[in-house]
């Protein structure tokens, strides 16, 4: 009889890369489906072409590594990478702006430095910020909702001008309230004026539920609340990334609104609008390119929750989720270092605890 | 009684009930047994017969050599066949020296050493010598030998003995369905070890998966005094020794350090009926409780078994295989051994054959590692996986000794949860073996260094010994002509120069 002698352990919790990226995939796809039917057609195409792209890029470079294509194509990180980043775009952006993406995010980012794991940075934040910084105007022009079907909402011929054809319509963007409280800010309108101005920011039901202009995946807090819930419940994630990023973000923006409301928003402004909740959940959590232990999670996730305010607040840019997770991205491998748990029997310094003292 | 948290740890699928609810069933004598000399960690026992002996059941074949060692005895009555080596129970399937006994059937006993009437009156070394020759060992799987552990009470001083009925590996339930059959054997033995130790308390450790066993042993633990029986969380490993000691006391071991360094013992329940066995009947180990399941076992059960049985002896009494085993273990399916095949004896520290199919392995090939940190959360040693892993792979062995791999208690608690299937904890298993080595030669090289060294000082030592009686010699006979001694002397000048500033260094 042929018998294998690898060494054990001889049974193995159910579960695979593959698993983990389909749960993350499951998770997202409520609050991703409730804006796609929020942006219309536009939005499903330049989805479609994001996604795709991510994929051909990914077999691309795989072919080029002389690895296994197919196999490695399995494990899902492509589409979720390329998920993730179409959940940051303009709904309405220009195909080309997917693909671009994609080649930052899973080229450059991704397989330049050894692919799966590898890499430094997180992909996804890495497509956007390029694409943020190289093409800002197409980058924030955002539309308010126009659900499928409904009146004014573009058929699929409509949608293939303005995704394939460029034919962005003048009279439907908006900006996002983030941006716009900036804006008003810097005209020297006071950050209480321009909140209550009720047609360019949402009352914060709207703000939750994400019937609000923004990024493609990322205006309904309710639903990317419930993937991430999802995501705690199967343990792909802990609690420590979400709620230190949260937690800080909305201790900041309390504690300056506290001080001078004129010139800070609110925390709770700052957790419903932008990037917070699918940053929080999705992005920040991102098993690659964030610390693997607990404490460090801590400390990266406080990290991420003050460079966003502080970006948003102080900066050139209203959003700053993205450029907050890269730079502690930066920064990991050094928290890693110094979060390391204590080994048993060890004390912190890796030395022997002591023994007890004798009794008398 | 208050329990402390372990750190760590994982929730396998536990799959006990294949045998748990099955009483221990006697394998009757095989055609021939196989009886290793080295059954346990140290040195291997010395054959004290040979081919054509005719042997008693219970007869010393095999004595103890050094310190740590154990003997072997013949598990039955018959005539010795043969002194040679054989495949070992190891995952090298190297060969080893084995005594072949084929039993005459008769099961006549040796005349076997006297009951100690009144253990608690014994003095430890009695007992210890009683174990010592019985040729027990540790039957969790470590197979130390026991009698060893039980003179620690001479070193140190030591409040408890920690009965260790853990048993958290998945699948076997010999331990289990040992203590639900013979408590009252367990519990007089853990009584007295306890009292060979010179522990007041007894305290057995039982997870909280096997309730009828805590109750039985809580029944049984009730008409004695000292004794305490314990339902610590289901949570692998809570059988490590280091690992339960903290979940009982609260006691965290130092690193390189014994439990016993803190005041505790940790036992296997079988270990405990086994020296009941050898203090009140003087019966050395001539049998154990093996587990006997996996999927690819027609009929799971628990069977008391001789030592030397062949497993394809044992595995054919359970109704052998109802499917082809992927993979053949020797021991829980965590920490177990892979089996190199069935052409192996049946040894001491063998606490369970498993025959497993693929999907109760659930192997996959191995992707790249994406930091998902779940090794790092789940190590009860508090180890970083995922970093000691990456430094192995390079061969930068000094790095992961860093980071503590020789802390590493090869659980498998991260190889089972990895989701990209790394065999983590073969990696660790590698970096200790080879660190193991590399340390050894470095300690050999010192002591050539240092034999060397002392050479050198002993040879200028008799050298200038010889310097000073020829300058001795020179001042008593001032006569002797100037130009002899000269040739004689200058090397002899020459030489003692650099000893004598060798001499103010050292």
């Amino acid at each position: 009889m042929n018998i294998v002698t690898t060494s054990g352990p001889f049974t193995h919790k159910a579960n695979s890369v593959q698993n983990t990226m389909a749960t993350v995939l499951l998770a997202l796809l409520p609050a991703t489906a409730f804006n796609l039917y929020l942006f219309g057609w536009p939005a499903i195409l330049l989805f479609t072409v994001t996604i795709a792209s991510c994929v051909a890029i990914e077999a691309a470079c795989l072919a080029l590594a002389n690895q296994p294509v197919k196999i490695t194509l399995s494990d899902n990180s492509a589409i979720l990478t390329g998920w993730l980043m179409a959940s940051s775009l303009p709904p309405w952006a220009p195909w080309w702006i997917g693909l671009l993406g994609a080649v930052f995010a899973i080229a450059l980012a991704k397989h330049a430095f050894g692919g799966l794991g590898q890499n430094v940075f997180n992909p996804a934040m890495v497509g956007r910020t390029v694409l943020l910084v190289s093409f800002p105007v197409v980058m924030t022009a955002w539309v308010m909702p126009h659900p499928l079907f409904s009146a004014n909402a573009p058929g699929l011929s409509d949608a293939i001008a303005i995704t394939f054809g460029g034919h962005m319509p003048d009279t439907m963007s908006a900006a996002s309230a983030l941006g716009y409280v900036k804006t008003e800010l810097s005209r020297g309108i006071p950050v209480t004026q321009s909140m209550a101005q009720v047609s360019q920011v949402p009352d914060l039901m709207d703000m939750a539920l994400g019937y609000r202009a923004g990024s493609m995946g990322e205006t309904s807090a309710v639903l990317i609340l419930l993937g991430g819930l999802f995501l705690l419940y199967k343990r792909i994630i802990s609690w420590h990334i979400p709620v230190g990023v949260m937690g800080t973000l909305f201790l900041m923006g309390t504690l300056f609104h506290a001080v001078d409301p004129a010139r800070f928003t609110t925390g709770t402004f700052h957790l419903m609008s932008g990037a917070t909740f699918l940053g929080a959940f999705f992005i920040a959590t991102d098993y690659v390119t964030s610390p693997v232990s607990k404490t460090g999670q801590l400390v990266f996730a406080v990290g991420v929750g003050l460079l966003a305010w502080l970006i948003r607040t102080f900066a050139g840019y209203p959003e700053g989720m993205a450029f907050a997770v890269l730079l502690m991205n930066a920064v990991t491998p050094i928290i890693e270092q110094y979060t390391r748990p204590r080994i048993f029997g060890r004390s912190r310094k890796g030395e022997p605890l002591p023994l007890p003292k004798e009794k008398p | 009684m208050k329990l402390f948290q372990i750190q760590g740890g994982i929730h396998p699928d536990y799959r006990k009930g294949q045998t748990s609810e099955k009483s221990i069933i006697s394998m009757p004598l095989p055609s021939a047994l196989y009886i290793p000399l080295q059954q346990h960690i140290g040195a291997p026992a010395e054959d004290l017969v040979s081919a054509g002996d005719l042997v008693k059941k219970g007869q010393m074949i095999a004595r103890s050599q050094g310190a740590v060692s154990a003997p072997q005895h013949a598990p039955t009555s018959g005539r010795i066949t043969a002194i040679t080596e054989i495949p070992a129970p190891h995952p090298s399937g190297l060969a080893q020296l084995t005594i072949i006994l084929e039993p005459d059937g008769k099961d006549e006993w040796a005349e076997l050493p006297a009951p100690i009437a009144d253990p608690f009156a014994a003095d430890t070394h009695a007992i210890h010598d009683r174990v010592a020759i019985s040729g027990i060992v540790g039957m969790g799987g470590a197979a130390f030998p026991s009698a060893v552990k039980l003179n620690l009470g001479t070193q140190k001083k030591l409040d408890i003995l920690l009965l260790n009925g853990a048993e958290c590996e998945p699948y076997l339930t010999c331990d289990d369905r040992l203590m639900r059959e013979y408590a009252s054997e367990v519990i007089d033995g853990a009584r007295i070890m306890a009292h060979a130790l010179g522990a007041p308390r007894v305290i057995v450790a039982i997870e909280q998966n096997k309730p009828q066993a805590i109750e039985i042993m809580t029944k049984a633990a009730a008409s004695v005094s000292g004794v305490e029986v314990v339902g610590v969380p289901v949570q692998y490993p809570m059988g490590s020794e280091r690992h339960l000691v903290q979940a009982i006391t609260g006691r965290e071991t130092p690193a390189r350090k014994l439990t016993a360094d803190l005041g505790v013992v940790v036992h296997n329940v079988a270990t405990a009926r086994a020296v009941h066995h050898a203090v009140r009947f003087g019966r050395p180990l001539l049998a154990r409780v093996v587990t006997v399941s996996g999927g690819a076992i027609r009929n799971p059960q628990n069977v008391e078994v001789f030592i030397g049985t062949k497993v394809s002896d044992l595995v054919e009494f359970c109704g052998g295989f109802a499917v082809r085993p992927e993979r053949l273990v020797n021991g829980g399916p965590m920490m177990g051994q892979p089996l190199p095949s069935l052409d192996v004896p049946v040894v001491k520290g063998m606490s369970g054959i498993l025959a497993l199919t693929a999907e109760e392995i659930n192997d996959r090939p191995t992707s790249p590692c994406i930091r998902c940190g779940t090794c790092v959360t789940i190590c009860p040693c508090g180890l970083s996986p995922v970093e000691m892993s990456a430094f192995i792979r390079k061969d930068n062995l000094e790095s992961a000794a860093k980071l503590g791999v020789m802390d590493c208690i090869s659980c498998g608690s991260c190889s089972w949860v990895c989701p990209s299937h790394i065999p983590l904890v073969h990696y660790f298993n590698y970096a200790k073996g080879e660190l193991n080595d590399q340390d050894r030669e470095r300690r050999k090289n010192d002591r050539v260094k240092t034999l060397v060294e002392s050479r050198i000082i002993r040879i200028e030592k008799v050298a200038e010994a010889k310097k000073a009686a020829l300058a001795a010699k020179k001042t008593v006979a001032p006569a002797t002509p100037a130009a002899a001694p000269a040739p004689v002397a200058a090397p002899a000048a020459s030489e003692p120069a650099p000893i004598a500033e060798e001499k103010t260094n050292a």
